[in-house]
């Protein structure tokens, strides 16, 4: 089914709009979005990323995901070769449509999150059929 | 007390990139035998152990494979993005598709005591040196 080969992407750090009063590295997690009659489904890349260190918000049509890794599995190594950074994930998005707000749904698998927004009862696509 | 670097990615990021501009020229010859391939690696020394990491966000577990043969790790696979139907696409930045990488280490490790380990998109794996590989102390008579 697929033949093509993954190439390596570098991540994207975030430009900071704001400082931080947290230390550490944020990046912008690779995202697919799609929309299906119910709902937007947004799939982030956060790898290292425990479900439980996820804080999603949805604020005045505005969503944001923030993920925190835990980087105290790499203390006590000592780095001989680097590809890559490590960092938290945060990113934002702005919401068109209009979203149920209390169904708002969530899971994490290998390290993507993925969030639904069912839209709103206003929202959803109406098929009309012509008489 | 442990004195952190604030970030010692970064700084050993730099430092690679300088390194690589020189091993550009394969004066010294590439330690990785697949460079510039997927996933991206990290490689740690813990004590006698080797730690590798990379990133595999999307990739599921069975799709992955781990090979140790001598100094050589060879990590491969493949990962499938399950795309609804009927849904119209926003924005597609994730990538999908198979990979093969293949690093050298600086040592031999002893393949039988490989430990993998694979959470939250993260693979680690920790490779502990081969006997023949750890320096040995010898008395003098």
């Amino acid at each position: 089914m697929v033949s093509q080969e993954v190439t390596p992407r570098a991540k994207r750090e975030l430009a900071q709009a704001e400082e931080r009063t947290e230390a550490g590295k944020f990046f912008s997690p690779y995202t697919d979005i799609h929309e299906t009659d119910r709902a937007v489904v947004v799939s982030m890349e956060v790898p290292g990323v425990d479900k439980n260190a996820i804080d999603i918000q949805l604020e005045k049509g505005v969503l944001t995901v923030k993920g925190t890794i835990d980087s105290a599995k790499y203390e006590p190594l000592r780095p001989i070769y680097s590809e890559y950074n490590v960092g938290n994930f945060v990113r934002t998005f702005a919401v068109s449509t209009k979203i149920d707000g209390g169904g708002i749904s969530a899971t994490v698998a290998d390290g993507v999150l993925t969030v639904e927004l069912p839209k709103a009862k206003e929202a959803l696509t109406r098929r009309i059929a012509v008489g | 007390m442990v004195i952190r670097v604030k970030d010692p990615f970064a700084t050993l990021l730099g430092l690679q990139h300088a390194m690589e501009s020189v091993m550009g020229s394969d004066w010294f010859g590439g330690r990785t035998s697949g460079p510039g391939a997927f996933p991206l690696l990290n490689v740690f020394n813990d004590g006698d152990d080797f730690v590798v990491v990379a990133e595999l966000p999307g990739v599921k577990k069975e799709d992955l494979e781990i090979e140790v043969r001598g100094d050589t790790v060879r990590i491969h696979g493949k990962k499938t993005i399950a795309q609804p139907e009927s849904a119209s696409v926003h924005r597609r930045e994730r990538a999908a598709g198979e990979f093969d990488r293949t690093v050298t280490l600086p040592d031999d490790v002893d393949a039988a005591k490989v430990a993998a380990e694979y959470r939250d998109g993260v693979l680690t794996l920790r490779l502990p040196r081969a006997e023949s590989a750890k320096p040995r102390t010898v008395t003098i008579n």
